[in-house]
Order: C-alpha cells, then sequence, then structure tokens
C-alpha cells in the first residue's frame, strides 16, 4: 500500500477508475456461490449488485468475481430460481 | 507607500485587495463584519475583481470557500467567535484537503454568556484543526500578516487563519503603511497550484479514508504544518527585504538581559511593552515575548530566548476548563519541559470577555513573576483582575 509520501496531496484521487486496485475479498461474511446449472441468465442478479462483482461471460454465462464481492447477498436474493446461494466464509468457532 | 490611518479591520481588508483574492464568502458578525463589508465595496466599485459570495452560515462560508480554493482560486473569508465555532468539523477538512485559504479571525468571545468583546476563547478550541495561526499585535501587523499569509498558504497548501483582537485592534484606528499594489501583487503573483480541479481535470475529492489509509492521509498534513516552519520563516526574511518591516514567529522586546519575562498574545502586548519600558526605567531587569505564529509553535525560538531567563510569566487570555493548565501556559511548560535550563513558570489569565488588563495589572504579575522565581516555585494560576 501507498505511503503518505506517495499519496496524492489532500488524499485526491487523481487516476480516474482506480477501483479495479481494490480487492474487498476479506470484507465477507457470506459467499455467494452461483449454481450454473440452475441459472436462467436472466441478468438480474447483474443489474442489482452494488459492486458490479458479476461477470457476463462470453458464451452469455454468469460468474462472480469474489475479488469485487463485499458478500451482501443481494445477489441471493435478487434471483428467482434461488441459483445463488450464501455459504460461510469461514466455519463458527465451537466455543 | 503612502500612510494612512486604518483600523485592524480596514487594514485586512486593504490586504486582501491588494492580494487580488478572486473568491470571497462570509457571513456577517461582529466585530469582523467591517472586514466583508469594505471587501465588497471593494468589489462593489471595481477596485477589485473578485467573486463575492452571501452565504447563510459560516458553515456554508467556509464550505464554498474550500469549493473555490480547490479550483485554484485565492480564497478569503472572515469571522469572530461562534462563527468560527460553527465552522468548526470544515477547519478541519480544509487543512486535510490542502486548500491555502486564508481566513481573518477577530477574536471574540465563546457564549455563554453573550459577549461580543475580546478575547481567545475562539481561537483555542481551533489550535488542532491543522491550520497556520498567527497573532497580531497591531493594524500594521494585520496588513503585513495577511499579505504573507497569502504567500505562506501557496507555498505549503495549508489554510491560514490571522487572529486579531476584537475592538481593541478590530476597531482603533492606527497609522499603516500601505505599500503600492505593484509591489504586492509582485511579491505575492497568482500562481497556478497542483491538483487543482478544472472542467480539463476532473478528481474526486473528500474521499473516505478507511483505516488503511486514514493514518497517511493525516500525517501528509501533519507533516506539512511541521515544514511550513521553514517557509514561514523565510516569509519574514524576504518580506523585510520587499517591504522593510522585520517580524518573527515571536516577537521579542528587551529580551537581551532579561531575567523575568512575560509572554503574551495580540494586542496587550502594547500595553505590556509600555510597562516593560517604565520598569526598566527603574533598573528592572524584565523582558516580553509575544507569540505571534502561535501553530506551528515556535518551540525551538521559546527555548533559547529564554535560556537565561529565571522566571516566566504567561498571560492566557483563554480557559482550558479541568485541564493542566490554559491552553499557552501548557504549550509553553510542554516546550521547557526538556529544555536545559528551565525557569520557574507562572501561569495568569486575564481579559476573558473583554475585561480590561490594566497597566498596574502588568506590574503585578512582574512583581509576581519576580516572587515565585525567588520562592523557587510557581502559585496556581492566578486570575488577574477577578472579584474574588
Ligand atoms: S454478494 Fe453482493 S457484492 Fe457479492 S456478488 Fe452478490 S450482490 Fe454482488
Ligand atoms: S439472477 Fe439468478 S438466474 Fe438470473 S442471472 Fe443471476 S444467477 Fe442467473
Amino acid at each position: 500500500m501507498k505511503t503518505w509520501k506517495e499519496i496524492p496531496i489532500g488524499a485526491m484521487i487523481i487516476e480516474p477508475g482506480n477501483s479495479v486496485e481494490f480487492d474487498v475479498t476479506t470484507w465477507r461474511v457470506f459467499r455467494p456461490i452461483l449454481d450454473k446449472s440452475k441459472c436462467t441468465k436472466c441478468g438480474l442478479c447483474w443489474i442489482y449488485c452494488p459492486e458490479g462483482a458479476i461477470m457476463i461471460k462470453e458464451d452469455g454465462s454468469y460468474e462472480i468475481n469474489l475479488s469485487y464481492c463485499k458478500g451482501c447477498g443481494i445477489c441471493q436474493k435478487s434471483c428467482n430460481v434461488k441459483a445463488i446461494t450464501m455459504v460461510r466464509e469461514y466455519e463458527e468457532s465451537s466455543t | 507607500m503612502k500612510r494612512v490611518a486604518l483600523n485592524g479591520n480596514y487594514a485586512v481588508a486593504y490586504a486582501v485587495k491588494m492580494a487580488d483574492v478572486d473568491f470571497v464568502a462570509a457571513y456577517p458578525i461582529t466585530p469582523q463584519t467591517p472586514i466583508v463589508e469594505k471587501i465588497s465595496e471593494f468589489i462593489a466599485n471595481g477596485e477589485l475583481e473578485a467573486e463575492y459570495v452571501n452565504v447563510e452560515s459560516e458553515h456554508s462560508a467556509i464550505s464554498a470557500c474550500i469549493g473555490a480554493s480547490l479550483t485554484g482560486a485565492r480564497v478569503f473569508t472572515a469571522t469572530s467567535s461562534q462563527g468560527l465555532a460553527y465552522m468548526h468539523e470544515v477547519l478541519f477538512m480544509a487543512s486535510s484537503l490542502r486548500t491555502p485559504i486564508v481566513m481573518a479571525n477577530v477574536n471574540r468571545a465563546l457564549s455563554h454568556p453573550l459577549n461580543i468583546w475580546n478575547d481567545h476563547s475562539d481561537a483555542m478550541p481551533e489550535r488542532d484543526c491543522g491550520w497556520i495561526q498567527f497573532w497580531v499585535e497591531s493594524a500594521q501587523e494585520a496588513f503585513d500578516t495577511t499579505i504573507q499569509a497569502f504567500k505562506i498558504a501557496e507555498e505549503v497548501l495549508l489554510p491560514v487563519m490571522i487572529n486579531l483582537d476584537g475592538f481593541i485592534l478590530s476597531h482603533v484606528y492606527e497609522a499603516v503603511e500601505l505599500p503600492d499594489e505593484e509591489l504586492v501583487r509582485e511579491y505575492i503573483p497568482s500562481k497556478p497550484l497542483i491538483n487543482r480541479v478544472s472542467p480539463k481535470l476532473s478528481y474526486t475529492i473528500g474521499v473516505v479514508g478507511p483505516p488503511e489509509y486514514y493514518f497517511e492521509m493525516k500525517y501528509q498534513a501533519l507533516e506539512a504544518i511541521e515544514r511550513s516552519r521553514n517557509n514561514i520563516n523565510n516569509v519574514n526574511k524576504e518580506f523585510s527585504k520587499v517591504f522593510g518591516r522585520k517580524y518573527g514567529n515571536v516577537n521579542e522586546h528587551m529580551m537581551e538581559d532579561a531575567k523575568y519575562v512575560l509572554i503574551t498574545m495580540g494586542a496587550v502586548t502594547g500595553t505590556a511593552k509600555f510597562v516593560v519600558n517604565e520598569l526598566r526605567k527603574k533598573g528592572e531587569k524584565v523582558g516580553l515575548l509575544s507569540i505571534r505564529c502561535f501553530r506551528p509553535f515556535p518551540k525551538d525560538e521559546i527555548i533559547k530566548l529564554l535560556e537565561d531567563v529565571k522566571g516566566v510569566g504567561v498571560l492566557d487570555r483563554a480557559l482550558t476548563p479541568g485541564g493542566p493548565g490554559h491552553p499557552l501556559y501548557t504549550d509553553i511548560c510542554c516546550a521547557l519541559y526538556n529544555a536545559k535550563n528551565r525557569p520557574i513558570i507562572q501561569s495568569f489569565v486575564g481579559g476573558l470577555g473583554g475585561r480590561d488588563i490594566l497597566i498596574d495589572d502588568f506590574i503585578k504579575m512582574f512583581e509576581i513573576v519576580k516572587e515565585v522565581s525567588e520562592e523557587g516555585r510557581p502559585k496556581p494560576c492566578i486570575y488577574i483582575g477577578l472579584r474574588e
């Protein structure tokens, strides 16, 4: 990560489009799993995902890029055919 | 150059005009109002080409100034007391966004009880907001410091606050030497600043600083104010060459062989100087320091100036209720703690809410400083002029 000397003065973002460098993997408690066999390719999850983490592949299928997924679960709620399930990232500690 | 009679407020307004400011946003408040009134007059007369925005509050005034400053405009505003308090949260943003805004704060007591008179209780709570803070003694110094402030602010990309005492300086007429406008404009030419927004360059401003970045972002502004010490010293030197008047971060009076010293800030320094002169005539080895540049605090200069001094009295004109000491006293003690030779330091508070500090009060303060120095330990803070 950048040192205080490398951050632009006033913490301005002077290079547009740099959110591709921002990995939010560690934010997730739940991870969305997309079951391609159930998916009808309707694109609702792609519309609703607030992070733009859902990608449309060349063959028209949908895939979640987990680097940008914060685990909010909106995609699961938006999917009418229940193709997306949310699973825990870590096992609960057994105390 | 011409010599004219101006009060402190008008001296600031003339400096703003000569600095060819581009943008002013302000909300009227006593005792500051004459500054922005005069500036609006200059703009209406066509003597100053600038945008003047009438805003609905001080919070909006300083916010508008930040926006304008981010485009690279030269920006000025002025306020007092409650107005400054209302700006509070935005002041921190101005310094962290590195906007070189210049603001005159005409010192006035904070409520409650409502009081329009002079003390330093408005500016002291803002000492940690990352702004450079000056305190001036005279109308001439108010003019000169405002000119210097634009230079310093734009060099280090930090906002600068010039404090001048309400009424006793802001409304009192004194002789002021006004330099030729061309000379001022030559001294502080408008030049493009880095990282400024324009229709051609769009930046994201006012970002979220998550835990991974907030620390580094804050440190950047902290380092800038530390580094500004050099710029301020150079500006002081340069200024005396161009305009012939010399200022330090600490103004000294009769310090050569002084054993007992009083430390003040602002316009009361004038009365204190008179008292020092009188006591000197009687053979007393007394001296005076007034802190002109309060942030960044001139720690090294103070240590050096007080090397051979036996006793020091620090006059605060604001309170730190429940604190280890009142604001200036605490800073002086902190600065001297690691010094080789530490004088006895006595705390005084006086002149709250516009209460006069009289010649006799200063004489008494010097007597007490002498007494506690001989005893080898200071008394608890002494409240000058309080009815007990
Ligand atoms: S969990 Fe939230 S962030 Fe992740 S893919 Fe689904 S909608 Fe997008
Ligand atoms: S909402 Fe469900 S069905 Fe529609 S594209 Fe997303 S996963 Fe497939």
